[in-house]
C-alpha cells in the first residue's frame, strides 16, 4: 500500500507542475505571438511598416523569411539552381519567375535589400499547420477561401486566378469546346489545389476525378492517358503544355468566377505584417508594377480560348 | 425463495470474491494494483499536462474539430470503400502467391536449388524496395509503356504492386511457420507412405499456417494502411479524401476522421486473431514429446 | 522364402559420427526381433534405415527379397509397406484421431472414405480406443496416443512393422497397456523389429534378440540363452548394469 501512495503523491506533483506551467499563457489569444499584451496594429503609425519597425514581428530580425514548397515551377519561380542548392527546377533566391519577383518587391516596399530577403523550403501540407511559423509569409500559389483563412491570414490578392484545362493533342477530349462537355471525361487535379473543388463544383463529371499529392504525378498521368484532362491555374497550365507534357495543349480556360479566385500570401493567423505587406500590394497595383510583372512573366497566360 | 441453483450461484461469487480479496492481498494482486494505479496516474497527468499548454486551445481546433470531423466524415468513409476493396482482394492473392513462394524455398536437394535461390532473391526485393516506389513505378510506368493491353487502372497496378510487395514478407512469415513445426512430424507423415507433397499438404502446412496467424494479422494491418498509396497515383481512397479536405480548410482534422476508420477494422481483427489462436493453442503441444 | 527384411553389412555415418559400423541381419517372417543395447549404439538409425528415413552410406537392404536400397527405388511405396512407430508418438495433433489413422490409407492407397474409416475403427475397437476416435492427441494419455499410433501403422496393413523404444516416454503404469498391444500383435503373426530397454518385455515375446554395440551386432540369438548366458564379456557387462538398474 505505501508504494500505491507513494506513486500517487508524485504523480500528483506532476499534475501540479503542468497545471502551474500553463496558467501564464491562459490569457493568450490562440495561435499567436503569446507575448502578452498586443500592440496596437503597426499600419496605423507612420512609417511603422519600415524594416526598422517590424523587428518583433518578423521570425528573423532584419530579415524577411519568405517559404515556398520545393520543387519550385515555373513561371512563378525562375531562374537555375547552382549546383548543390537544395532547390529543385527553378531558383527562389533568383528573382526571377512571378512570385519571386513579386516578393522582392514588396520587400522593397517594406525596405528590405535583396540580400535580406531569406527563403525557406515550407512544403504546402506544412504551410498551415498550428502553432509558429518559421516564415513571415508563405508565397506558393495558394487561393484564398473563406475556410482557409479561418486558419491562416492572408494578404491581399496578387494574382487573380483562372482555371484552364490542359489535354493531349488528338485525344476525343481535345475537341470539346464547352465546359458540359467535358462531363463524361476522367479529370485529374492536383492536391492542396482549388482545383478538385472546382472540378466538383463546376463541372460535375459523370467519372470521379483523380488527385495527385505531387505535380509528377498529375502530369505523368496525362501523358499515359490515365486521365483525360488535368486541370490547373492557367499559369500552370501553360508551363505543363510547354514544358511537362509534349504534344498537349490548352484545352480552354474557365470563365472567371463570380467573386473570382485569388492567389494570396499565407501569414500565420494575427501576424502584423499582413497589414504592412497589403500596403505594399496596393502601391505595386497603382503604380502599375504588379502589371507590368504579370505581363512580364505570364505574359503567355492570357491567350487561351475560354470554355463556356 | 431461493431456488438450488440460486443458492449455488451465490456461494460461487462469494467463493469468487474471497479469491480476489484473498489475491490482492498476495504479491500478484498488489503488484497488478500498483502497476494499474500508476499507469493512471501518469496517463491523467500527461492528459492534464497536453491540456494545459498555452497551444491546446489551437491544436485542439486543428486536430480534433468537432463540426469539421462530421461534416468531413460521409466523404472520407465513402473514399474508405476503396482501401476495403483492394486490400481484402491483395489480401486474398498474397496469402496463394506468398505460400507458393515459401514452399518453393522449402524444397530440399540441389536440383531444387535455382528455384530456391530465385525465391529468396524475390523476397529479398520485396522486401527491400519502399513500398511506394514499386507502386509508382506500376502505376506510372506500366500504362507508360504504351502496350495497348497493359491495364492502365491504378486500381489494378496499386494492387499488383501491394500484392508482390507484401508476398515477400509473407513468405518469410509462412517459412517461419514451415521451420517450427517438428521435424519429426514430416518423418512421421513420410513414414506412413505420404509424398513429399503430401506431407506438406495435409501435416506441415497446416500446423505451420495455424501458427502464424498472429503475424501474418499483423503484415495485413501494414497493408490495409498501405492500401493508402493508391492515391500517389491519383485514386481517391480514404487518406487521399482526408487530404483533400485537410487542404481545403486548412484543418488537419480530417486525417482524424480516416484514422478513425483504419482503427475501426483493425480491433475486430485483432481480437479474431486472439481468438483463433487460443483456439489452436489447446492442440499445438500434442503429439510431440511429453 | 525370402526373409521378410534383410540388412547387409548396411554402415551408416553422421558426419565425422560413425553410427553402424556394418550390420547384417535377418529376419523372416513373423520373427519378432528385439534390439537391444546402450543409447547411442545404433538402434535407432538402424530402424530408420530400414524406412529410408536415413539413406545407408553402404550395403543393402532387401525387403521381401527386393533390394530397397537400389537406385530409383519408390520410397513412398517401400514405405507403405513398413509400419514404424516412435518413441514421441508423432500423432498429427491438428487432425482428430481417427482422421490420424485414415490419412494415409485414404491419401496413399486410395481407399475412399468409407473404407478407410471402416478399417480403422476395427483397429481402434481391437486396442480398445474406439471411443476416442473424434478426440484430439492432446486429449488423450500418453499411453493411449502410443497406441493410436501403433493402430495408423497397422491401417496400412505393413508387412513388418518397426518399433522404436516405443515405451521409453511413457509414465510406468502407462507402459503396460502398450505392451499389451505389441504383444497382441506379435500373437497375431505380425514380422517386427523392436528396439526397446523393457527387457522383460523382450525375453517375453522375442523370438530373437540382437545386442548392438557400438554399431555392430555384437551377439544375437534366442532370448533365454543372450538373457541367462550370453557369450560375449561386453553383452554381460550390459546386462549386469541393466540388472543392478532394476530393469530386469
Amino acid at each position: 500500500m505505501r508504494k500505491v501512495l507513494i506513486v500517487a503523491v508524485a504523480a500528483g506533483l506532476v499534475a501540479a507542475a503542468a497545471g502551474c506551467g500553463s496558467s501564464s499563457s491562459s490569457s493568450s489569444s490562440s495561435g499567436g505571438t503569446s507575448s502578452g499584451a498586443t500592440p496596437p496594429a503597426l499600419t496605423s503609425r507612420v512609417g511603422a511598416c519600415s524594416k526598422g519597425n517590424l523587428g518583433n514581428a518578423l521570425v528573423s530580425a532584419g530579415h524577411l523569411t519568405v517559404g515556398t514548397d520545393n520543387p519550385a515551377y515555373p513561371p512563378w519561380f525562375g531562374g537555375n539552381p547552382p549546383k548543390g542548392s537544395k532547390w529543385q527546377v527553378s531558383y527562389p533566391p533568383s528573382g526571377q519567375g512571378f512570385e519571386s519577383a513579386v516578393t522582392y518587391a514588396v520587400a522593397k516596399q517594406l525596405g528590405f535589400t535583396h540580400s535580406q530577403v531569406t527563403w525557406t523550403y515550407e512544403p504546402f501540407n506544412k504551410s498551415f499547420a498550428p502553432g509558429k511559423k518559421d516564415f513571415d509569409f508563405d508565397i506558393n500559389e495558394i487561393s484564398y477561401t473563406p475556410e482557409r483563412a479561418k486558419v491562416v491570414a492572408f494578404s491581399d490578392s496578387y494574382y487573380d486566378v483562372n482555371q484552364a484545362v490542359v489535354v493531349k493533342k488528338g485525344t476525343p477530349i481535345s475537341k470539346v469546346t464547352t465546359v458540359a462537355g467535358l462531363k463524361p471525361y476522367k479529370l485529374g487535379a492536383q492536391l492542396g489545389t482549388t482545383s478538385y473543388q472546382f472540378i466538383t463544383s463546376n463541372i460535375h463529371p459523370s467519372k470521379q476525378p483523380a488527385v495527385f499529392p505531387q505535380n509528377a504525378g498529375a502530369v505523368q498521368a496525362l501523358k499515359n492517358g490515365q486521365i483525360d484532362g488535368l486541370v490547373v491555374d492557367l499559369p500552370t497550365a501553360f508551363y505543363v503544355t510547354a514544358v511537362q507534357v509534349p504534344n498537349s495543349k490548352i484545352l480552354g480556360q474557365f470563365p472567371t468566377q463570380p467573386g473570382g479566385e485569388h492567389f494570396g500570401m499565407v501569414f500565420e493567423k494575427g501576424s502584423q505584417l499582413v497589414g504592412c505587406v497589403n500596403r505594399a500590394l496596393t502601391k505595386l497595383r497603382s503604380s502599375g508594377q504588379l502589371k507590368q510583372l504579370q505581363q512580364q512573366w505570364l505574359a503567355k497566360a492570357t491567350g487561351a480560348p475560354t470554355l463556356k | 425463495m431461493a431456488s438450488e441453483g440460486d443458492r449455488r450461484a451465490d456461494l460461487e461469487v462469494a467463493g469468487r470474491r474471497s479469491r480476489l480479496l484473498g489475491e490482492l492481498r498476495t504479491g500478484a494482486g498488489r503488484n497488478v494494483a500498483i502497476a494499474v494505479a500508476s499507469t493512471t496516474v501518469v496517463v491523467v497527468a500527461l492528459g492534464l499536462a497536453i491540456t494545459h499548454a498555452p497551444g491546446w486551445p489551437e491544436v485542439r481546433k486543428t486536430f480534433f474539430d468537432g463540426h469539421v470531423f462530421t461534416t468531413s466524415f460521409p466523404a472520407i468513409a465513402h473514399a474508405f470503400l476503396l482501401n476495403v476493396r483492394i486490400f481484402l482482394i491483395a489480401e486474398a492473392v498474397i496469402l496463394v502467391v506468398a505460400l507458393a513462394l515459401a514452399v518453393l524455398r522449402s524444397l530440399p536437394g540441389p536440383v531444387f536449388f535455382p528455384l530456391r535461390a530465385l525465391a529468396a532473391l524475390y523476397a529479398d526485393l520485396a522486401r527491400g524496395v519502399p513500398t511506394i516506389l514499386v507502386i509508382a513505378l506500376l502505376g506510372f510506368g506500366a500504362p507508360a509503356l504504351g502496350i495497348s493491353w497493359v491495364p492502365s487502372s491504378v486500381v489494378f497496378w496499386a494492387t499488383v504492386g501491394l500484392v508482390l510487395v507484401y508476398s515477400g514478407y509473407v513468405a518469410e512469415v509462412y517459412r517461419a511457420g514451415i521451420e517450427s513445426v517438428h521435424p519429426s512430424q514430416e518423418a512421421a507423415a513420410r513414414s506412413l507412405g505420404l509424398s513429399r507433397w503430401q506431407a506438406l499438404r495435409f501435416v506441415v502446412l497446416p500446423q505451420a499456417i495455424r501458427r502464424v496467424v498472429p503475424p501474418l494479422l499483423n503484415d495485413f494491418i501494414g497493408l490495409q494502411k498501405d492500401t493508402a498509396l493508391v492515391g500517389t497515383l491519383g485514386a481517391i481512397e480514404a487518406f487521399n479524401q482526408s487530404s483533400i479536405d485537410t487542404n481545403a480548410t486548412f484543418n488537419y482534422t480530417p486525417y482524424l476522421a480516416a484514422a478513425v476508420l483504419f482503427v475501426a477494422i483493425t480491433i475486430p481483427q485483432a481480437r479474431f486473431t486472439d481468438w483463433l489462436v487460443a483456439r489452436g493453442r489447446r492442440r499445438r503441444e500434442a503429439g510431440r514429446l511429453a | 522364402m525370402a526373409d521378410a527384411v534383410r540388412l547387409e553389412d548396411v554402415r551408416k555415418s553422421f558426419g565425422a559420427n560413425v553410427v553402424l559400423r556394418g550390420i547384417d541381419l535377418a529376419v523372416a517372417e513373423h520373427d519378432v526381433v528385439c534390439l537391444i543395447g546402450a543409447s547411442g549404439s545404433g538402434k535407432s538409425t538402424l530402424l530408420r534405415c530400414v524406412n529410408l528415413l536415413e539413406r545407408v552410406d553402404a550395403g543393402r537392404i532387401y525387403l521381401g527379397g527386393e533390394e530397397i536400397t537400389r537406385r530409383g527405388v519408390d520410397v513412398n511405396a517401400v514405405r507403405r509397406r513398413i509400419g514404424i512407430v516412435f518413441q514421441a508418438f508423432n500423432l498429427f495433433p491438428h487432425m482428430s484421431v481417427l482422421r490420424n489413422v485414415t490419412l494415409a490409407p485414404r491419401r496413399t492407397l486410395g481407399l475412399p472414405r468409407a473404407e478407410a474409416e471402416s478399417r480403422a475403427l476395427e483397429l481402434l475397437e481391437r486396442f480398445g480406443l474406439a471411443d476416442k476416435r473424434d478426440e484430439y492427441p492432446d486429449r488423450l494419455s500418453g499411453g493411449q496416443q502410443q497406441r493410436v499410433a501403433i493402430v495408423r501403422a497397422l491401417a496400412m496393413r505393413p508387412e513388418l512393422m518397426l518399433l522404436d523404444e516405443v515405451t521409453s516416454a511413457l509414465d510406468p503404469e502407462l507402459v503396460a497397456e502398450v505392451l499389451e498391444v505389441i504383444r497382441e500383435l506379435a500373437a497375431g503373426g505380425m514380422t517386427m523389429l523392436i528396439a526397446t530397454h523393457e527387457m522383460g518385455f523382450a525375453r517375453d515375446i522375442a523370438t530373437r534378440v540382437c545386442f548392438l554395440d557400438e554399431g555392430v551386432i555384437l551377439e544375437q540369438g534366442p532370448p533365454e540363452r543372450i538373457f541367462t548366458a550370453p557369450r560375449e564379456p561386453r553383452t554381460r557387462r550390459f546386462l549386469q548394469r541393466i540388472v543392478e538398474a532394476g530393469r530386469l
